[in-house]
């Protein structure tokens, strides 16, 4: 996809550049990611930047499209826990919401938040009357790309800080969810008697963030738990919050719903929380003292 | 509740269990009224409760309210604020009768305007789902609402535009960034709107102050709003905040909007507190609503309710309180509620002529996001059937794509397409405004200057920029 970004540029720059007028403000994406400056051809926007933009939406509707790559997954696993022999040794349990495929997922989210029959048929083994510190589940959600590209990489770096951190920690096998949503992880913790579960889903992808993943992790996982239950990590991708930060957080969030015994609003991670000081004047360039208030004045 | 409805077609015979029943079932198919439930179960079935439905007589929406009287204050609003004169008009008319007066031209602008306070919500929700895309359109087009604060929005033949300069951390460059890219290409009459991504009173007061100064530093006659929850902007004002318009998302049920965290005697206490700083200069419409079908459901408080006639019900909140804009997030809230394309435009359209028959001044947030089956063709047409409609005012954003609520609504270049195609133009002040900071050389026309405007010119120069720059 990078290459083919690439090759659009090196295509766009032989082109007649006469027909397009630039805009020089464009120079103020040094402040912002947001579309500025893309100049206009008559008043409409300039044939690269279109076609750029119907690239992003491309990636951004394959990701929302693409399926689970269940094979890649467990072998990138079957790896992790050559790296970790002391978590769970079993191949990854493969499940399904009651969703039968994307059409049905994207128009009944009741559907994708319930896992099927079958599943908690096959998880019924895997049940243990201690129960596990911690459930990972992965879930293709409304992003499979995301998962492909940060899934396996964020557990490698949660890994290590829970195995030293937490004295004998038992970890679940780890559930792949095709057609999942984020409720569903309380479905699979509880039949999984696990003590909390974390469920990586896709998150819904931007135009300028295709594979963003999303964590939640709630305590005492139950079926029918609502949202304020749950505490939420967003936008871990390459572009966004680190592997390594987004495990720290999530460590955090462990800890404080295992001394706490409860998550969601409870354990809301304010150490992070800036303190916003309205009285303190932040100017902006538009209000740069050295605005020409001639032109303002329109004399 | 009333009785039942029944219809004989052939050997079948088709039975609705009350007007509820029928309304959901006589409306256009959509993902959001399947996921509750209500939809009709075949085509044969939608077009059975339409006709049933043309056969209702508009009276008896004053009877059997769909959601009962005792249980909710917006019914409670729209029995108790009926305008029985306004009605006497069109009290005789059955919904099928309604659609034909609405088009004959009897039903002028003047007249519309007229029997407006006698419409109730249910009835032009009921209409509407009798009526094409063209019906829609058409009848729409012939209601005129103008509202005014520093300027003067929905005269006929203008499209004004909201510019919405987001940032997903609220960095004030940024967010200036963007509202420079809008401003010079003519964005912003309807408002300078922010969603702030941290929502709290700190942050709206900063982003209330960032507008303000731009505003005024520039004379720029439009006006600001900082989209946080309507508590939050009291507290503001009552800080000394300047809040030009107060904002609130509103539901179409009392439940809806407990679920939002307001009720009507907290809008009146915003909307009195924002009038007596008397922040406008030409009119003093104080109040930014937004709605879009499927937040009844999403709140689980719809009654049983199609999402179209609960987002009509919306409308009577809003209507109370004599807002400068009104703004139908049409296409924001997922594919559970409006699956593809033709979904969103045919509820934009909807919720367009609603509004405008019930006297708002509506404008839509023509949008999509990534997991519906829509992409920008789908916008350009809905854009130009607005357009068409006389639609108050659309959003503007840098090249269509907002980084802090992801998602994707008209651009900056939208807004001039559809000016230059229909012929439209922004409020009249503002109009003035672009062309005296020569912006546009003629703002008729839609013609921007091809140099820098010079107010702007120092601007970028500015050591700010320079300063980022080194």
């Amino acid at each position: 996809m990078v290459e083919d970004a690439e090759m659009l540029i090196v295509d766009d720059s032989q082109a007649d550049d006469s027909m397009v007028i630039h805009n020089p403000w464009r120079q103020l994406r040094q402040f912002t990611a947001a579309r500025i400056g893309i100049g206009r051809a008559g008043v409409s926007t300039p044939t690269r930047e279109t076609l750029e933009f119907q690239l992003a939406h491309a990636q951004a509707r394959d990701a929302v499209h693409t399926e689970l790559d269940i094979e890649s997954l467990k072998q990138q696993l079957f790896q992790l826990q050559q790296d970790f022999p002391q978590i769970n040794s079993q191949p990854p349990l493969v499940l399904n919401s009651r969703a039968i495929d994307r059409v049905t997922y994207l128009q009944r989210p009741d559907f994708g938040r319930q896992l099927d029959d079958s599943g908690f048929a096959s998880l019924k083994p895997h049940y243990t009357k201690t129960p596990y510190d911690l459930a990972l589940v992965i879930a293709d959600g409304l992003s499979a790309t995301a998962i492909h590209q940060n899934a396996v990489k964020f557990i490698a770096s949660l890994l290590p800080l829970l195995l030293k951190e937490i004295p004998d920690f038992s970890l679940a096998p780890i559930s792949l969810v095709n057609q999942g949503r984020v409720a569903i992880g309380d479905d699979i913790g509880e039949a999984l008697n696990a003590r909390a579960v974390l469920i990586l889903i896709g998150e819904r992808p931007g135009l300028s963030s295709p594979d963003s993943l999303g964590l939640y992790l709630t305590w005492s996982p139950k079926r029918g738990l609502t949202d304020d239950k749950r505490n939420c990590i967003s936008n871990v991708r390459l572009a966004g919050l680190s592997y390594a930060a987004a495990a720290h957080k999530c460590f955090y969030l462990l800890s404080e719903a295992r001394r706490l015994q409860c998550s969601g609003v409870a354990i809301k991670d304010r150490s992070t929380e800036k303190i916003i000081d309205s009285s303190a004047v932040q100017t902006s360039f538009l209000l740069d003292s050295k605005v020409d208030r001639k032109g303002v004045d329109g004399k | 509740m009333g009785h039942s409805y029944r219809y004989q077609l052939g050997s079948k015979t088709y039975q609705f269990a009350d007007l509820a029943d029928l309304m959901a079932k006589a409306t256009p198919a959509r993902s959001g009224d399947r996921l509750a439930g209500v939809i009709a179960e075949s085509a044969e079935q939608r077009a059975v409760a339409q006709l049933l439905l043309a056969e209702v007589p508009l009276k008896t929406f004053l009877n059997d309210t769909l959601v009962p009287y005792e249980d909710d204050e917006i019914t409670r609003l729209i029995i108790d604020e009926h305008d029985a004169e306004a009605f006497s008009v069109i009290s005789h008319l059955t919904v099928g009768d309604f659609r034909n007066w609405l088009l004959t031209d009897t039903a002028s602008t003047e007249v519309l305007k007229q029997i407006s306070p006698g419409v109730t919500p249910e009835m032009a929700a009921a209409v509407s789902k009798i009526m094409r895309n063209q019906d829609l359109i058409l009848v729409a087009q012939k209601c005129r609402v103008v509202t005014s604060f520093r300027n003067t929005i929905g005269l006929p033949k203008r499209l004004s535009t909201r510019l919405q300069p987001n940032h997903p951390t609220d960095d004030v460059n940024g967010i200036a960034a963007s509202m420079l890219d809008g401003l010079l290409y003519g964005s912003g009459d309807a408002v300078i709107g922010i969603n702030p991504a941290t929502d709290n009173v700190a942050q709206a007061t900063r982003l209330m102050n960032l507008m303000d100064e731009v505003i005024s530093l520039y004379e720029i006659p439009t006006q600001s709003c900082v989209l946080t929850h309507v508590t939050n902007t009291l507290e503001c004002i009552e800080n000394g905040a300047p809040v030009d318009l107060v904002f609130q998302s509103i539901g179409g049920t009392e439940k809806t909007n407990s679920s939002f965290g307001f009720n009507l005697a907290i809008l009146a206490e915003a909307q009195q507190a924002a009038l007596s700083l008397n922040r406008g200069t030409v009119g003093q419409n104080v109040m930014y609503f937004e709605t879009g079908q499927g937040s009844s459901l999403s709140a689980n408080a719809h009654h049983g309710l199609d999402q179209q006639t609960c987002e009509a019900r919306a409308y009577a909140v809003a209507r109370k309180f004599d807002p400068l804009l009104v703004n139908t997030v049409v296409g924001f809230i997922g594919p559970e509620y409006l699956f593809d394309g033709k979904e969103i435009i045919r509820a934009g359209l909807e919720d367009h002529f609603c509004g405008k028959l019930l006297g708002l001044p509506m404008g839509c947030d023509v949008c999509y996001t990534n997991h519906a089956e829509a992409d920008q063709n789908d916008m350009d047409n809905l854009l130009t059937l607005l357009g068409t409609a006389g639609c108050s005012f659309v959003m503007g954003i840098p090249g269509s794509d907002d980084i802090m609520l992801n998602y994707q609504t008209t651009s900056f270049h939208d807004a001039l397409y559809a000016r230059r195609v229909l012929g439209l133009g922004a409020a009249p002040e503002f109009e003035a405004w672009l062309e005296k900071m020569q912006i546009m050389s003629n703002a008729g026309l839609a013609q921007l200057t091809n140099h820098l405007p010079p107010a702007f010119a120092g601007t970028l120069s500015s050591s700010a920029v320079k300063h980022y720059n080194g």
